[in-house]
């Protein structure tokens, strides 16, 4: 057997499918990314129950979908505001449970020893695991945007076909777009409120120095709580666009979503928000590509994306856009 | 000896309340007792110097003032309320503003939002915050979009006292100014402190460098080993000869 399966030059079409995969994961995996990054980068702690709010984002959109708009109440909306109030409303259930499992989970070991808050991680991952077990069943639950107009975000592509020749004919579909197009802009929104806002100078301060912030009369509590706000959210926005992209989602997911997104900002370098964008994109293009054209790809896409986390943490232990912290005596 | 906390905020009537005052503060770092009943007073527009060497305890008695420690017996009272309990962001907020020892700049952010960071509970600052900060220290504003880590060690103190003085603090404290300073620049920075002060905010700088802090304060305590052994009027402090002995800490 060839080691390759397969080379972008067999066929152009099949490589371009899998760059438009490649980004689309790469920007569910940067959102995830983001929210450990940004914990990690005023805590110095990592929040392993993130994949798990993840879950419960995409839970609260699947409710939303097949209860609200779809379901009983069958909301006759357009297709647009269907899909915005789904996000939104998985976006602040999300948020305000990382709120929560900060408020009760982490803060209470706030002065404790590093590993306190991160066995409190484990535990509040395992208790909402288990919550939706117990709550929604073991079940895969069908994620039902197909019926949304017709299925129109699947069926419909922004080009129907790339050039004449139909061997590389190109189907970039609508849904995919959307995700990746609702990635960037909520990646635009953080940036912007990071580098703008007094609230994200607060937090960058605070993520620097806590009690120097403290001494310019910033809350740090409030500022944690307003990091762990919009880092669930995005995650539960993940989970919206997960779920509209597999058309599944049960109880577990959040665990390897939840690995991969630490992988992601890991490899870009953990408490960089820039970095958990290269390194979700990164990893959703490895997934892709060993799935196309790597032995077994599809079979071992997670090997191979662990591997570069391994690979990273060899040649690059801070990661690709971190830096290596200073030592404060 | 210790007043019950009811009657804590009752004062002769006659005479003014201070602006902040330690009442027999008692401080433990674990099991050793670093303050051992301090009291002090800075009155309103008062420029008030605590001097002390290495481990007297001085650095800590700041860290009481701001809530960093907590006294495990003993009260802080600032303008007129008791704030023991008070977390430092809340005392930030009633008035008090420091320059920490080293500095302690945002380092990855710039020179602006630093500033910025100073006057976080007025919004982040208006203009006529940035132009009085600017006009004390030009260089600050042709330094503004430089990150305040890249600045040299002189340039960061003129941050950190920017930084400050963006609050509009009724209580401005220092921790060793002049620490690690060429001394030229102690000189420029305690003319600052003296500009500052004659503007009518009251100031608490905690130094080794009695000699400088002394010519422009107002008043003076000496701390040696967690307790106040001396304090008095600074032309006094400067003219006594227990000082030296007490300062240099034997």
């Amino acid at each position: 057997m060839d080691v390759l399966a397969l080379t972008p030059w067999d066929d152009w079409s099949i490589f371009i499918q899998l760059c438009v995969n490649g980004v689309t994961l790469g920007s569910v995996y940067a959102l995830i990314a983001l929210g450990y990054s940004m914990v990690y980068g005023i805590l110095k702690m990592l929040n392993f129950a993130h994949g798990d709010v993840y879950m419960i984002g995409s839970f609260l959109g699947y409710f939303m979908l097949t209860s609200g708009l779809d379901g009983p109440m069958n909301l006759a909306v357009p297709i647009w505001l269907a899909l915005t109030l789904v996000l939104l409303v998985a976006m602040l259930g999300a948020g305000l449970l990382g709120v929560a499992i900060e408020r009760f989970a982490y803060r209470p070991l706030r002065n404790a020893p590093r590993i306190a808050p991160l066995i409190s991680a484990l535990g509040v991952s395992f208790f909402l695991q288990n919550s939706a077990l117990l709550l929604f069943g073991a079940n895969f639950r069908t994620y039902d945007a197909f019926t949304l107009d017709g299925g129109v975000l699947f069926t419909k592509g922004i080009f129907e076909a790339w050039g004449k020749d139909d061997a590389i004919a190109l189907n970039l579909p609508l849904l995919n777009m959307l995700v990746i197009g609702g990635a960037i802009v909520l990646m635009i929104l953080l940036t912007l409120l990071v580098a703008r806002t007094r609230l994200g100078k607060a937090m960058r301060a605070t993520a620097f120095d806590r009690e120097a912030a403290a001494m310019m009369g910033i809350n740090p509590d409030r500022v944690i709580m307003a990091t762990f706000f919009i880092g669930s959210a995005l995650a539960g926005a993940a989970g919206v666009m997960v779920g509209m992209l597999f058309g599944q989602v049960y109880h577990f997911m959040g665990f390897l979503a939840g690995l991969k997104g630490f992988t992601a900002a890991v490899v870009g370098g953990i408490g960089s928000i820039p970095g958990a964008m290269l390194g979700g994109l990164l990893i959703g293009m490895i997934e892709a590509f060993s799935t196309g054209y790597l032995p077994e790809g599809s079979k071992f896409q997670d090997f191979y994306v662990f591997i570069l986390l391994i690979a990273v943490m060899l040649f690059r232990p801070t990661g690709l856009l971190g830096r290596a912290d200073i030592a404060k005596v | 000896m210790t007043e019950a906390p009811d009657t804590v905020l009752a004062r002769d009537g006659d005479r003014p309340a201070p602006l902040l005052e330690l009442r027999e503060i008692v401080t433990y770092y674990g099991e050793i007792n670093i303050l051992r009943q301090v009291s002090l007073q800075v009155n309103h527009g008062e420029l008030v110097c605590l001097l002390g060497g290495n481990a007297s305890g001085k650095s800590t008695t700041l860290k009481t003032c701001l809530g960093i420690v907590r006294p495990r017996t003993g009260r802080v009272v600032f303008d007129g309320e008791d704030v023991t309990g008070r977390p430092t962001n809340y005392r930030i907020a009633r008035g008090m503003a420091i320059v920490p020892e080293n500095r302690r700049l945002f380092a990855p952010m710039t020179v602006r939002e630093n500033l910025e960071m100073g006057a976080y509970l007025n919004g982040g600052g208006v203009k006529e915050d940035f132009d009085r900060v600017y006009e004390l220290f030009p260089l600050l504003h042709e330094r503004r979009s430089q990150l305040a880590g890249t600045l040299s060690g002189g340039e960061q103190q003129m941050v950190a006292m920017g930084r400050a003085l963006m609050s509009r603090p009724k209580l401005l404290l220092m921790d060793e100014p002049s620490m690690g300073l060429a001394p030229i620049l102690v000189e420029r920075n305690f003319e600052i402190i003296k500009q500052v002060h004659e503007a009518g905010v009251a100031v608490f700088v905690v130094e080794q460098n009695a000699n400088v802090s002394l010519s422009i304060a107002d008043r003076g305590y000496v701390l040696q080993t967690g307790r106040v052994v001396l304090e008095g009027a600074a032309s006094d402090l400067l003219q006594n000869e227990d000082l030296r002995k007490a300062y240099l800490g034997r």
